[in-house]
């Protein structure tokens, strides 16, 4: 079979216990069990984690780069959800 | 099928875990105390987040300023998504959120009592942003060290966005002990009807605890209630001096000694009574969760129609 009729899968590894898993790359694998064993052997290899996962790339909903202007400006304005935005006078400022 | 012998080599590799302080993961093997433990602990923890945006909720349309608004309605929105963090790291045990709630609204999962008392004030959203938020804190900092991972990052993230809910709080205080007679008479009677719950936030005496000794021990909690109470007591104190307020507890003095403040006792007959449905609003409370849950069922319904609809169309073009 080709490779480029192969799924893509996002490969996530844990690098330590109590460590969340976080995006290393991507692969082409036949199923879950393939992608896991190849992850492993691709990003793993010296001995970089303790847990990986790995998601169908197709299954991974995205927000769209061009749209992050009017995706993410609701925040923009809201400094006030931010600890330094209030000014505490020095000897309670610990807080 | 497992044996004793496969039992207890997995209970050993368990416990050796928690003393190399590694982190438990959720498809690791665990004792079934543990898990019930975490459910419970984590569950109860969600549902004070959600319950606890009812007493604040109460005063947001009658904020004193657009600004004071903004800032209270953040703070609410943060609630709701740390009970959300909550549940999802409850969740990662087994146990659907369904039954979580469920086990809310029957009366058997416990919130905090604290947000069974009512909110009759704008100095109440001051006094508990700075204390019940501040006790919350001391709290769940202690957990960020927590020996099971999703909750221990859970609370790493929930640390981090809820460091300016006290300082929102507190600042509150500050306008209003400095303000008018009125108003510092207001910031008092808050600070005095809100001081002893929050300290009763933590919990029994360590030797009255139910669950302590073997959380523990399993390091679910990392520090005792009467260790994490004394510090909360300990850091407040200079900052009711600050507002020029009088200190609730009139047996407040400084323990050379020991390098703590000394402190009166607790009323825990208040503390019983209200954990067991006798607070001003454990009713009210309830009653609304259940209103709000129903209420947003139409939305639910629909999202489950849309998603056959989806599912049929897609059967008839195949």
């Amino acid at each position: 079979m080709s490779q480029e009729r192969l799924e893509l899968f996002e490969v996530f590894v844990r690098s330590r216990r109590g460590l969340d898993h976080k995006h290393v790359g991507s692969l082409h694998a036949e199923d879950h069990e393939q992608a896991l064993e190849y992850a492993r052997d691709c990003y793993t290899r010296r001995s970089e984690g303790v847990s990986i996962w790995v998601v169908r790339s197709r299954d991974i909903c995205a927000s769209q780069e061009e749209d992050s202007e009017c995706f993410f400006d609701p925040s923009d304005d809201k400094p006030y959800r931010l600890a330094s935005y209030y000014k505490l006078p020095d000897p309670v400022d610990n807080m | 099928m497992k044996t004793t012998a496969d039992e207890t080599r997995l209970e050993q590799r368990f416990q050796q875990r928690i003393e190399q302080e590694q982190k438990i993961e959720p498809k690791d093997w665990m004792p079934d105390g543990y898990r019930k433990s975490l459910i419970r602990q984590i569950s109860q923890h969600a549902h004070s987040e959600v319950i606890g945006m009812q007493p604040e909720g109460n005063f947001i349309t009658r904020a004193p300023s657009l600004r004071r608004k903004a800032v209270l309605l953040s703070k609410v929105q943060d609630e709701g998504g740390h009970g959300l963090y909550l549940y999802s790291a409850a969740e990662t045990l087994g146990t659907p959120r369904s039954e979580l709630i469920a086990a809310l609204q029957s009366g058997e999962a416990k919130y905090a009592s604290i947000f069974n008392y009512p909110t009759q004030s704008w100095g109440d959203i001051g006094a508990i942003g700075w204390l019940v938020d501040g006790a919350a804190i001391v709290n769940q900092i202690s957990l960020q060290r927590t020996s099971y991972g999703p909750y221990a990052r859970g609370m790493v993230r929930i640390c981090k966005e809820e460091s300016f809910h006290q300082r929102q709080g507190y600042e509150i205080m500050i306008a209003l002990a400095h303000g008018s007679p009125a108003q510092k008479r207001m910031a008092q009677d808050s600070l005095n009807r809100f001081y002893w719950p929050a300290l009763m936030m933590f919990g029994p005496h360590d030797s009255e605890s139910a669950h302590s000794a073997r959380s523990m021990q399993w390091k679910i909690k990392r520090e005792t209630n009467d260790d994490l109470r004394q510090k909360f007591i300990d850091q407040t104190v200079p900052q009711i001096e600050y507002l020029g307020l009088q200190h609730p507890d009139s047996e407040i003095s400084w323990n050379e000694a020991r390098g703590h403040y000394d402190h009166g006792e607790i009323d825990w007959n208040e503390f019983y009574a209200v954990i067991n449905g006798n607070g001003h609003c454990n009713r009210q409370r309830i009653t609304h969760h259940i209103r709000a849950h129903e209420d947003g069922a139409w939305v639910r319904d629909a999202i489950t129609a849309h998603n056959e609809k989806l599912r049929k169309r897609a059967q008839q073009v195949a």
